[in-house]
């Protein structure tokens, strides 16, 4: 079994939602992570809060300024209440980038799900039909909390649960898209953060010499049979290893650890101990990568161990 | 022995810095917002971005640094955000949607907002019919929310004293428009959301609308206030019920892309249609604040019947014309 089909990115654990790729108009299929079950939650719990608050607040006002009279407060409230029903969700994610408040708080927002920009209206279409995912089944559950289905209440309470059922369309989808972002044509996506790290392959030469790299020079020598051992999937995995290390957290001995495995592995005669462990580890990784590197612009490539591929490309 | 640099290295080596340029503007783009980077700055970013897409097809196929490749990919993602996200101010893209955009739309879907208009007076025929039959079929149309002092059991006086607020004080005034405007628009959104379930009920939320202003017709025209009544009601009726019509076709379209997706996959039928639907209640919503200026103003100044009419007739013509005649434009 080849993996040819590896991922744009190389493997990615940790909690990521799935992969999407985007093809922007300049033809580059760009990779987003679709925003996982917990983000979207705990964004959308944010939102109902900023609402709940606000219409919190005006009624506070309204009772603390009194003097208006019943009928005046009354109306600008259901005026507050209509207005941020309807306009919160819009406005906030026309106006602010395709993010709420709490999209925003989270890391996230939402983007066109064929690449192009964000339309008006496929915001107003995505945000008026949580009228359905949302709000109608609330206003439901508080009908039937308040009594107002008197006798037929068992029935009623079917029905919400049967209501509350659109809001879980996201449950049985991967990109985890709701009902809104199906018509809208819409991705809830993560905001992505990731920082440029210096190049491990080169790295500790760059800060030894002053910055001006004497690279990818390495101090041991291996045969290309002790570098065919592994593929791209254990070079990244390896990549991991000596950044992770870098912060100095772990000590040295997973360092020792992973050495001792490479070096039984590839047959590496010398015995690789405590300091040796480092210094062995950066080179095998500089002379892996140049090697991996030097077969994929051959179009040889090698996904991981277990993939045959040294074949020349037919 | 020297190994010859890795191809890699080297091509980071010469492309770090605009990575790093673009990375500052989007930023700053991202805290500030966009119209905070000076013109030359705005200038760089559409070619920074470029710089940067094609560094990142480069370092895929190249590069086996993984942490490269999530930079670059992190880093395009969020200038595309920047640079895709809004182009148009809101005042441009609300003259192009007005001007060009409702009215293609509504003319590409003229079948649906037709049977949604048909809903409604197929509603309208049936409340009237029955209630003239049978007048306590009135409690049985109308919340009494909405009929409160009006129906069967009210005098002819009270009734004609609700057309022309004859004691009706401002304050009431205006929280009975501040609630016929929400309640319209509610509607209408509901209209619109429960078209997902393949149109059935948005079939039945017209046609009990409908049912509701026949139950009054029916009312009024047994008094002998019919004209009266339509006098009152046509005005701000005409925009009203143009966008209940309207996001009731919106629901119908939404129920069109996902029963018939024709020879399209369904997802990008349902987004297709879904983005049509949109534009429909962007346009109801427009008519609904038409209504609401009407409600809230006109018909407050306009007392005299023969002048309702004529203000209705000249609204219908200009709603007429505004979604028949506007400019053309392609379809979505």
């Amino acid at each position: 079994m080849t993996a040819r089909a590896a991922p744009l990115v190389g493997a990615d654990e940790g909690p990521r939602g799935v992969p999407v790729a985007v093809v922007t108009p300049e033809g580059v299929p760009l990779v987003f992570h679709a925003a996982s079950l917990p983000e979207r939650f705990v964004a959308i719990l944010i939102d109902l809060g900023v609402l709940f608050g606000t219409i919190f607040l005006c009624a506070l006002l309204v009772v603390v300024a009194g003097g208006l009279g019943d009928e005046t407060s009354g109306v600008a409230l259901s005026l507050v209440v209509f207005l941020l029903r309807f306009g919160y969700f819009t406005a906030s994610e026309l106006r602010r980038r395709g993010s709420t408040f709490g999209k925003r708080r989270v890391g996230l927002r939402v983007v066109d799900a064929a690449g192009g920009p964000l339309t008006a209206e496929a915001v107003v279409v995505r945000n008026l039909l949580r009228e359905l995912e949302l709000f109608l089944p609330l206003t439901l559950a508080l009908g039937v909390a308040a009594g107002n289905f008197g006798s037929s209440a068992t029935v009623a309470w079917l029905a919400v649960a049967w209501a509350f059922g659109f809001g879980l369309v996201p449950l049985f989808n991967a990109r985890r898209m709701r009902i809104g972002d199906l018509f809208a044509g819409t991705l809830v996506v993560v905001v992505p953060r990731a920082t440029l790290l210096a190049d491990v392959s080169h790295a500790d030469a760059k800060a030894a010499n002053g910055g001006e790299a004497a690279l990818a020079a390495p101090a041991l020598a291996f045969s290309d049979a002790q570098l065919d051992v592994y593929g791209e999937f254990e070079l990244q995995v390896l990549e991991d290893v000596l950044r992770k290390g870098r912060t100095g957290l772990q000590g040295t001995k997973p360092f020792v650890v992973v050495a001792e495995r490479i070096a039984k592995k590839v047959g590496w005669a010398a015995p690789v101990r405590g300091a040796d462990a480092l210094p062995f580890l950066q080179a095998y990784y500089a002379s892996l990568r140049a090697r991996l590197e030097h077969r994929r612009l051959l179009g040889r490539r090698k996904a991981d161990q277990h993939d045959r591929e040294a074949r020349p490309p037919r | 022995m020297s190994a010859p640099r890795l191809k890699s290295v080297e091509f980071r080596r010469e492309r770090e810095g605009s990575w790093r340029d673009l990375e500052r503007l989007v930023e700053r783009a991202e805290r500030r917002g966009l119209a905070t980077l000076s013109a030359a700055e705005l200038g760089r970013l559409p070619g920074l971005y470029r710089l940067a897409t094609s560094s990142l097809s480069v370092a895929r196929s190249i590069s086996l640094d993984r942490n490269v490749v999530a930079y670059l990919d992190a880093l395009c993602v969020r200038a595309y955000g920047c640079l895709y996200a809004s182009r148009r101010g809101f005042l441009a893209a609300l003259l192009d949607l007005v001007r060009v955009r409702i009215p293609s739309v509504v003319r590409a879907r003229a079948g649906v907002v037709l049977a949604a208009y048909a809903c409604i007076l197929l509603g309208t025929l049936v409340g009237w019919v029955t209630t003239d039959a049978e007048p306590e079929r009135f409690y049985a149309y109308v919340p009494s929310s909405l009929g409160d002092d009006r129906g069967p059991h009210a005098s002819t006086d009270a009734l004609r004293d609700v057309l022309y607020h004859r004691e009706g004080s401002g304050t009431r005034l205006a929280a009975f428009a501040v609630h016929l405007f929400t309640h319209n628009t509610t509607v209408g959104v509901l209209a619109f959301a429960v078209g997902v379930l393949a149109g059935f009920p948005t079939a039945l939320l017209l046609f009990y609308n409908g049912l509701v202003l026949g139950a009054f017709a029916s009312l009024y025209a047994s008094r002998g206030l019919g004209v009266d009544l339509w006098a009152w009601l046509l005005p701000h009726g005409v925009p009203e019920l143009t966008a209940i019509a309207l996001c009731g076709a919106a629901g119908f379209t939404l129920a069109e892309g996902l029963l018939f997706p024709g020879t399209r996959p369904r997802l990008e039928s349902l987004a297709r249609r879904g983005r049509e639907a949109g534009v429909l209640v962007l346009g109801a919503a427009l008519l609904l604040l038409l209504a609401g200026f009407v409600e809230g103003v006109l018909r407050q100044v306009i007392v005299d019947p023969t002048a309702r009419v004529a203000l209705a007739l000249t609204l219908a013509l200009g709603v007429a014309f505004w979604l028949t005649r506007g400019r053309a434009g392609a379809p979505p």
